[in-house]
């Protein structure tokens, strides 16, 4: 039985899959085209449930006239939050984490249905992202990750995050 | 300083530079006041990453990156030499005036002043054929640390910049020297630090020869 974090998947502002790695063995292995057609798939359904919520733009314009009635002027215009589109997704098999980072660039955590501390995994992901692959002068962007050290460091955070349960 | 003596109270019929009491210039305080006197490692990633970027353009093969990242470094070495010796205390205020102690200069002084560390080793080649090359090792060098080297330019180390400021350093005590960084990580001790680097000193013929004479004498 296999526990903790299972696989990640990066997914560039394009859509295209550019990096993915399962951790523990004994996993089903999907072929590459799968995790193409996979990753092509989860940021369409991302690009919808973006825009599932009517509700967000209303309130906010609503809370923007209280505020200017209450202050007795004229309303000064504000851009509300982008909606974040879907964030976790549970079976009874594995939980699914997504972190949209402001580019655009998706991180997809599959992990097992008891893992805590999903967010703060994935914010730490994100910070070796960030170091070993956009510090590179070697890596284009956009392009598939290929980062010894980014392979490394992960490996190395998510045994310790496996091991530590 | 003993050898500058301020000049007091007649510093207006005396022309040229007026030393504090002190004896400290401007030249012995850092640029950047705080504390620690640390810049941002993330600036220095990025800067580096543009400069290797830029390096690589239009290049022939990699010992062709290797040289223009080396040139990069050499004027930092030169320059260096001259500040550090500046900033010692007066007594060892001399430049190095055989190979062990400019060596020991190196992996100490420059090695502290540029990474906040000293460097990791030093060798002599065990090549009884080759009397003329040193080893200085640095098991994770500074520059190095978010690069991951793609495997088609598998000989390539980015930490040639280093080297080229080694080699400034060699060249301004008047021990020229040609410097060049290896990656060494692949070996039995690449577990523990794959990104091992070893800066090979090779010195001229001429210093050899100096250093023999020296060594009757």
């Amino acid at each position: 039985m296999n526990l903790g974090v299972l696989a990640l998947i990066v997914i560039n502002k394009a859509g295209g899959l550019i990096y993915n790695r399962t951790f523990g063995d004994g996993l089903n292995q999907l072929n590459t085209n799968d995790y193409l057609v996979l990753a092509g798939t989860f940021h369409g359904v991302h690009a919808i449930t973006a825009r599932l919520n009517p509700l967000k733009g209303l309130m906010h314009a609503q809370q923007q006239q209280q505020a200017a009635l209450t202050a007795g002027g004229v309303p000064i215009p504000s851009r509300p939050d982008p909606p974040s589109g879907l964030e976790v997704m549970e079976t009874e098999n594995f939980r699914l984490q997504c972190f949209n980072t402001l580019t655009g660039t998706k991180f997809l955590l599959f992990t097992d249905t008891m893992q805590t501390n999903v967010d703060i995994t994935i914010r730490k992901i994100y910070d070796l992202y960030s170091d070993y692959v956009m510090k590179n002068p070697f890596y284009q962007l956009e392009m598939p990750i290929r980062c010894e050290t980014f392979d490394r460091k992960l490996n190395s955070y998510i045994r310790e995050i496996n091991s530590s349960r | 300083m003993s050898n500058l003596q301020p000049v007091k109270g007649s510093s207006k019929d005396q022309p040229g530079l007026r030393y504090p009491t002190s004896g400290k210039t401007i030249y012995h305080r850092p640029l950047n006041r705080t504390k620690a006197a640390e810049l941002s490692g993330a600036s220095f990633a990025y800067l580096f990453s543009e400069m290797v970027g830029y390096a690589s353009k239009k290049i022939e093969s990699i010992q062709d990156l290797e040289k223009r990242l080396n040139v990069q470094g050499h004027p930092i070495g030169l320059k260096l030499l001259d500040l550090l010796l500046y900033r010692e205390p007066p007594r060892s205020q001399t430049r190095p005036l055989n190979i062990i102690t400019l060596l020991h200069f190196i992996k100490i002084n420059v090695w502290q002043h540029l990474f906040g560390r000293a460097a990791d080793g030093l060798e002599k080649s065990s090549d009884p054929t080759k009397p003329d090359e040193y080893m200085i090792i640095d098991n994770e060098p500074l520059v190095n640390r978010y690069i991951s080297v793609p495997k088609d330019m598998s000989q390539l180390n980015c930490a040639a910049y280093v080297a080229g400021i080694v080699e400034g350093v060699c060249d301004g005590s008047a021990f020229p020297a040609r410097v060049t960084a290896h990656s060494v990580g692949k070996q039995e001790e690449g577990e523990m630090w794959p990104g091992r680097t070893v800066f090979l000193v090779k010195f001229a013929p001429e210093v050899m020869e100096r250093e023999g004479y020296l060594g009757k004498g």
